[in-house]
């Protein structure tokens, strides 16, 4: 269990804990160094002999664990390194004097570099800031001309230039980076002077309650949480109070006139007690809400690192965590304490079972317990000096699980990152799958491997895992270069939509677009096909499409609407003249000029006879004489033809009558009888012409029967004529021409001697009992009879 | 649907959730584009507008975009300076971007989407009203659609509630089916919700002979003659008797519609005057009433008796219309082919039917409905009549339809068939001996030989076809067939009730190998039973018959029938 009681030491309401003895072996310790440790018990950076500005020694840039193991180390070859600083993703930021910012991982390698702008580039760095904000993590520059610029995300880079300050000839005394109102600020000390920085204006504010003896503010200090402010003053004074400068909580005397080294402030959430540190050299003193100050000694150099909770501070030789004494603790421990916590110890020493005193809890709730002891568990794990993340539980509550499983996964802690999953049971999506997949990252990038054990190793590993991406696995890979792993890779990935886009990336086209095809996704198809299109020339383009009929007629339904050429050029690769032939069909009937019309049928027939489709080309010549019919008889006669259907053109040319005209296209189009029968006679009803139509009625025996010269005629009310036809109606349909005519006697004759039941019938139900009673009679006598039979 | 005999049968969902859904978000979208000046139809047409922002909602049609670049670039030559919003529904295609690009307008436009699925028409229909499904999916073979539809059964599961079971057949039932077991393995898994209904997925092309007949309820009939658009259809003068045109909304809650919408035509005037006798009955309840009484029926009754006095007569318009054409001997006759095809009794005098037809230039549309039913029936037309009636409709109708009849080739609704070379040969040396008309019945005869036609089969394995001869009483309907006089069950329909009935295609090996495979059934998680609401998925559009005849079919299974069109 951490803490151990006797490597903690109680400095008032303070208590400071040793985390680790370092395992770096530093000659001259931390002194002449310039170091960055991040927050929440991350990585150390050091950059070794930087003070000594000797071209012909390098300085030396190492990072380490918190527990002093070492995860990197080389010369730093690049400019002058102004500051060092973390990024919440545990990237290492290097802010050079030109205003470049150099990015490494946690194990040293370069990853990118941005810089902070012209403005800054020329007038070189002064002093720089590393921040963290809800935003992430931010960088403030001091520049030599005086001025602020400030980004406050560096993973979007938006530059800001704050305002001047007013009577600034020199350096600032001290300054520091707030986020207030969403927006970050520079609060700026120039002597006694105090202004706040922000987008627009350069604002005076004065801290309420400073001892007026000061003529310098010569140290500031923002709290974890830029709720609280310390300023240090050059009359020795420590002023405490909250960061929007409204309220002061505090003011204490540390009789030190000199300026310190560093100042941080140390407490925990919600904690009445304002408290912050100061250090100086080999001097560290604690001050807070009383007068009393707790002084300490410090054997070494040391650096400050600020907590959510405490303030941890490394040595060259140890680490330790100094912090306000937790209330629980305080119970626990207090001298002759009663609190349930304190009998709980006891009772714990006695029996040696930490969860003894749970099984007289009957209305307890265990969950807390449970999670709790799981929290404890995890942490732990992670404190580990081979591990080296020194957590206390409010850090880990406020940092999620989450972001300690990307700790673990930054320090390729992997096996242990799957097992903290496991343990607290985070949901395999945002757990176990996501180390596996960080996991797969990095391996592919192992280039001493064959692409078959990598491969063979991820899918072994990912083969179960829920909602792996392989595709941004094989990303990864193609871009340490590694085509084939990545194909290989890709393999694996049974969503072929997600494959697609990396295969375009690495110029895979073919297997993109089948994987295109494989997915379903029509538009993702579109998306390969028209990014061939302009990759590649047309000839290859064509014959990549030809291997796959999806793809081909997706594209056709694309080029119907937008390219007609390459329709055509299409069909024209594939030789398919039927399809060609339509194309030429339906271009013909866009075009209103007849000579293109005929020349583009033409085309239409040629391709029709190449396909071997006689039917389509006959119809197609048939059509041309048609169009050419129909012009010459329009300009002969004026009237509007083309364009219509043979049948069309005779009903026009018979209602006008041009009979000998609608003769020949019957004739010359070999239109069968039967619907030259139906024309003609329509026509002629519809022109009441009677005289004419019992001439064609005569001119040979009707192929198409006689009912219809009856039907057509009382269509037109003209029972005269009607009756003319009905003796030349066939037997079968004689009973039909009478009842036409409203003859019932005839009708019943006719039916009667066909001796035809359902005839009979038909004129009965057509006879009214009140006029043709005989009639009736003699029906259903013959009805009778022609049932007998 | 009512329906009294099941008391355990759940209630249906409610779906103005959905149309409340999609409004919200159309709102939002156009949120940003307040003040709407006009709305107008997109087509090739100027804008006459002074406004200087135009938003475009449309389908994402490569046509239709080609008309708003085609509008853009028109308003940059006038010097004209606009901004565009091109919003599109259900989703962007990339070919929609691509055309944009190459018309040189893709920075002048800006682009949003509204994933907007399904449209509830009424209390038991839902639609997608993507009339292009059909053509896109089955004619050009773009499957863009599928992932559309695999979206909207994602959204009526999150609203509804999972499935408890699907069943499906067809190739694009299939992926359907994948792209929404893929959405909703990628989404996160919700915390389960009671299981809402059984989906049943079917492709259009897997019963092709149920749309190509004539439809006789009474809701078929108004589609067929007077077209219902988004469940509302447009009465012409002659229906409303007045010289104006009335749009109405076709729906349950159209008392008298919801009546007859699924009855026979021959019932439908004898319900109609009953029900203008009883109207007449409420209204003539006036006579003798006191003040008091008066009152109360002006308060309760009037408005409710002359809503449906209104209807009354719209429906009674509406069905003289149709008595007017359709019970003309033309219709008769058409009707009668159409069950001899379904038969497949007399065929050669249904091809002289269908030949007459042409000739006359009865209906464009009709004739090919024939020559369709004709060839599907019968596997293909033979080569002979198949190029005399192709060549008969291009002399009636134009020789453009040369591409119809190849668009109808590459569905496999309009075939030629290839019949073996040894009995051409032999019908043709016949040919040479006996008369045209027997030559006519030996051809029939050996094209039975030369291939077994699927529907015949399916229609005898299935028993879709009735025994002919057998008195069917349309009043008191005993079957799905009634939606075709007696003459025909739906085969759509009937794979529906059998799947459903044996819960699964086990039994039905053969039926399925006719229809090409491509079935599957799959179980949820559990094994409850309980729900009794059906999703049928009709890809590529249903008939109001089809709807009806699985009414009916829920009424005889206290089975509520959800069904879903494009």
């Amino acid at each position: 269990m951490w803490p151990t009681k006797d490597k903690t030491e109680l400095l008032g309401p303070l208590r400071k804990i040793e985390l680790y003895e370092m395992g770096w072996n530093l000659k001259d310790g931390l002194r002449e160094c310039l170091v960055a440790a991040a927050p929440y018990g991350g990585p150390i950076a050091l950059l070794k002999g930087h003070y000594r500005r000797s071209p012909s020694a390098r300085p030396q840039l190492e990072i380490y664990s918190s527990s002093g193991l070492p995860l990197a180390s080389f010369p730093w070859k690049s400019g002058v390194v102004k500051q060092l600083g973390w990024t919440v993703s545990d990237d290492l930021l290097c802010v050079q004097e030109d205003g470049t910012v150099l990015v490494y991982d946690l194990w040293g390698g370069f990853k990118r570099h941005f810089s902070m702008g012209n403005e800054v580039s020329q007038s070189q760095v002064l002093e720089t800031k590393i921040f963290h904000s809800p935003y992430g993590t931010g960088v403030a520059i001091l520049t030599g001309a005086l001025r602020f610029t400030l980004a406050t995300n560096i993973d979007d880079i938006k530059l800001r230039r704050l305002p001047e300050v007013p009577g600034l000839q020199e350096a600032p005394s001290c300054w520091a980076v707030l986020t207030q109102d969403r927006q970050s600020k520079v609060l700026v000390a120039n002597g006694s002077q105090l202004f706040i920085l922000d987008n627009t204006a350069c604002t005076p504010v004065t801290p309420p309650g400073l001892s007026p003896q000061a003529s310098s503010i010569v140290h500031m200090c923002v709290s974890f949480s830029y709720k609280y402010l310390a300023l240090l003053t050059d009359s020795g004074h420590v002023w405490m109070g909250t960061s929007n400068l409204k309220e002061k909580l505090s003011e204490v005397d540390t009789k030190i006139k000199t300026p310190p080294k560093q100042m941080a402030w140390c407490r925990r959430p919600k904690s009445q007690q304002p408290s912050a540190v100061v250090m100086w050299d080999g001097l560290l003193i604690v001050v807070g809400e009383c007068k009393e100050t707790i002084q300490y000694h410090l054997d070494d150099d040391s650096v400050l690192v600020p907590e959510l909770d405490g303030v941890r501070i490394i040595s060259g030789t140890h680490h330790e965590l100094l912090q306000e004494v937790p209330g629980a603790c305080e119970e626990i421990f207090k001298i002759a304490s009663m609190a349930p916590g304190a009998l709980l110890l006891e009772a714990h020493k006695e029996y040696e079972a930490a969860s003894f005193g749970k099984c007289f809890l009957s209305n307890f709730p265990p969950e807390q317990f449970v999670s709790m002891c799981r929290d404890l568990r995890v942490l732990n794990a992670v404190r580990d000096y081979t591990v080296g993340i020194p957590l206390t539980h409010t850090q880990f509550k406020q940092m999620t699980v989450q972001v300690l499983i990307d700790r673990l996964v930054y320090r390729k802690l992997y096996p242990l990152a799957i097992e903290v999953c496991r343990y607290l049971k985070t949901p395999e999506y945002q757990g176990v799958s996501r180390v596996l997949k960080h996991w797969a990252c990095y391996k592919v990038q192992q280039k001493e491997e064959s692409d078959e054990v990598i491969a063979k190793a991820v899918s072994v590993k990912l083969a179960d895992a829920a909602g792996i991406s392989y595709s941004e696995i094989a990303t990864k890979a193609y871009e340490s270069g590694r085509t084939e792993l990545a194909i290989k890779l890709l393999e694996f990935e049974p969503r072929s939509g997600e494959q697609v886009p990396l295969l375009l990336k690495m110029k895979k086209s073919p297997l993109a677009l089948s994987k295109a095809i494989e997915s379903g996704d029509t538009d993702l198809v579109y998306t390969v096909v028209m990014y061939l299109k302009n990759e590649l020339n047309r000839g290859d383009f064509f014959m990549m499409l030809r291997n796959q009929p999806v793809a081909l007629s997706l594209y056709k339904q694309f080029c119907k609407h937008q390219e007609q050429d390459t329709l055509k050029d299409l069909f024209n690769q594939d030789d398919d003249h039927e399809e060609l032939g339509n194309f030429y069909v339906k271009a013909s009937y866009k075009d209103q000029r007849l000579e293109a019309r005929v020349a583009l049928l033409q085309s239409a027939v040629d391709e029709y006879y190449k396909a071997k489709n006689d039917f389509s080309a006959k119809t197609t010549e048939d059509e041309m004489r048609l169009l050419r019919f129909q012009r010459k008889l329009e300009e002969e006669k004026d009237e509007q033809l083309v364009g219509f259907s043979l049948q069309d053109t005779m009903t026009t040319l018979l209602s006008v009558g041009l009979h000998k005209h609608a003769e020949q296209l019957y004739k010359d189009f070999r239109v069968p009888d039967k619907r030259f029968w139906w024309l003609k006679l329509k026509a002629l009803a519809e022109k009441e012409d009677w005289e004419e139509l019992e001439k064609f009625g005569k001119t040979k025996k009707s192929p198409i029967g006689y009912l219809p010269f009856v039907e057509v005629c009382i269509k037109h009310h003209n029972k005269y004529e009607a009756k003319k036809y009905v003796s030349k109606v066939t037997p079968e349909q004689k009973v039909k021409a009478h009842l036409a005519v409203g003859d019932m006697e005839g009708a019943a004759e006719a039916a009667i001697e066909r001796r035809n039941e359902s005839e009979i019938s038909t004129v009965l139900s057509r006879c009214s009992a009140t006029t043709d009673h005989l009639l009736m009679e003699r029906l259903n006598r013959a009805k009778a009879t022609a049932v007998k039979k | 649907m009512a329906h009294t005999e099941w008391k355990d049968a759940p209630g249906l969902p409610d779906f103005s959730l959905l149309k409340r859904l999609a409004r919200d978000q159309l709102i939002f979208l156009l949120e940003q584009q307040h003040e709407v000046d006009k709305l107008y139809k997109v087509e090739l047409k100027p804008i006459v507008s002074s406004s200087d922002q135009l938003c475009f909602l449309i389908r994402p049609r490569i046509q239709t975009v080609k008309w708003i670049s085609d509008l853009v670039n028109a308003d940059k030559v006038a010097g004209r300076f606009r901004r565009y919003k091109i919003i599109f529904t259900p989703q962007k295609f990339y070919a929609c971007e691509t055309v944009l690009e190459e018309q040189g307008v893709y920075g002048d436009v800006t682009t949003d989407e509204w994933n907007f699925y399904i449209l509830p028409l009424d209390d038991d229909i839902l639609s997608l009203e993507l009339p292009e499904f059909f053509r896109d999916n089955f004619l050009e073979g773009d499957q863009r659609w599928v992932t559309t539809a695999g979206s909207a059964l994602r959204l009526l599961q999150s609203v509804y509630g999972s499935f408890s079971k699907v069943y499906g057949i067809g190739r694009c039932a299939k992926m359907v089916y994948e792209s929404w077991r893929e959405l909703m393995e990628d989404g996160e898994q919700r915390t389960r919700q009671p299981e809402f209904a059984k989906v049943f997925l079917v492709d259009r092309d897997v019963d092709f002979v149920t749309p190509l007949c004539s439809q006789v309820v009474y809701e078929g009939l108004v589609d067929d003659l007077f077209r219902i658009k988004c469940g509302s259809v447009e009465f012409g003068p002659d229906v409303t008797s007045s010289d104006k045109s009335i749009k109405v909304m076709l729906n349950s809650q159209d008392k008298v519609f919801s009546e007859i919408r699924n009855e026979h035509f021959s019932n439908v005037f004898g319900f109609l005057s009953q029900k203008a006798k009883n109207l007449q009955t409420a209204y003539d309840k006036r006579r003798g009433m006191d003040i008091q009484q008066m009152k109360a029926f002006v308060a309760d009754e009037l408005k409710g008796l002359k809503q449906e006095h209104r209807l009354l007569s719209l429906h009674i318009g509406a069905s003289e219309s149709m008595m007017k054409k359709k019970t003309k001997q033309d219709f008769q006759e058409l009707l009668k082919t159409e069950h001899s095809l379904l038969e497949g009794f007399e065929i050669r005098e249904c091809i002289t039917y269908i030949e007459e037809h042409i000739n006359r230039q009865v209906s464009m549309i009709d004739s090919l409905r024939l020559l369709c039913l004709l060839s599907i029936t019968e596997n293909g037309l033979l080569s002979k009549d198949y190029r005399s009636l192709k060549a008969q409709y291009l002399q009636s109708y134009g020789i453009e339809h040369l591409l119809t009849f190849a668009n109808l080739r590459q569905l496999g609704l309009l075939e030629e068939q290839q019949a073996g070379e040894t009995l051409t040969v032999m019908e043709s040396k016949v040919g040479k001996l006996v008369n045209d008309k027997t030559v006519g019945k030996l051809t029939d005869a050996f094209s039975s030989l030369a291939k077994k036609s699927n529907f015949r089969a399916l229609s005898k394995r299935l028993a879709l076809v009735p025994k002919s001869g057998e008195e069917y009483d349309l009043r008191v309907p005993r079957d799905m067939a009634y939606v075709f006089s007696g003459a025909y069950i739906p085969l759509s329909c009937k794979l529906i009730e059998q799947v459903l009935e044996r819960d699964g295609w086990t039994g039905m090996e053969e039926v399925t190998r006719m229809l090409n495979g491509q079935e599957f059934a799959v179980t949820a998680r559990s094994k409850t039973d309980a729900q009794r609401i059906v999703l049928v998925m009709f890809l590529g559009g249903c008939t109001f018959s089809e709807i009806s005849a699985l009414r009916f079919l829920g009424k005889e299974r206290g089975t509520y029938y959800v069904k879903q069109m494009e």
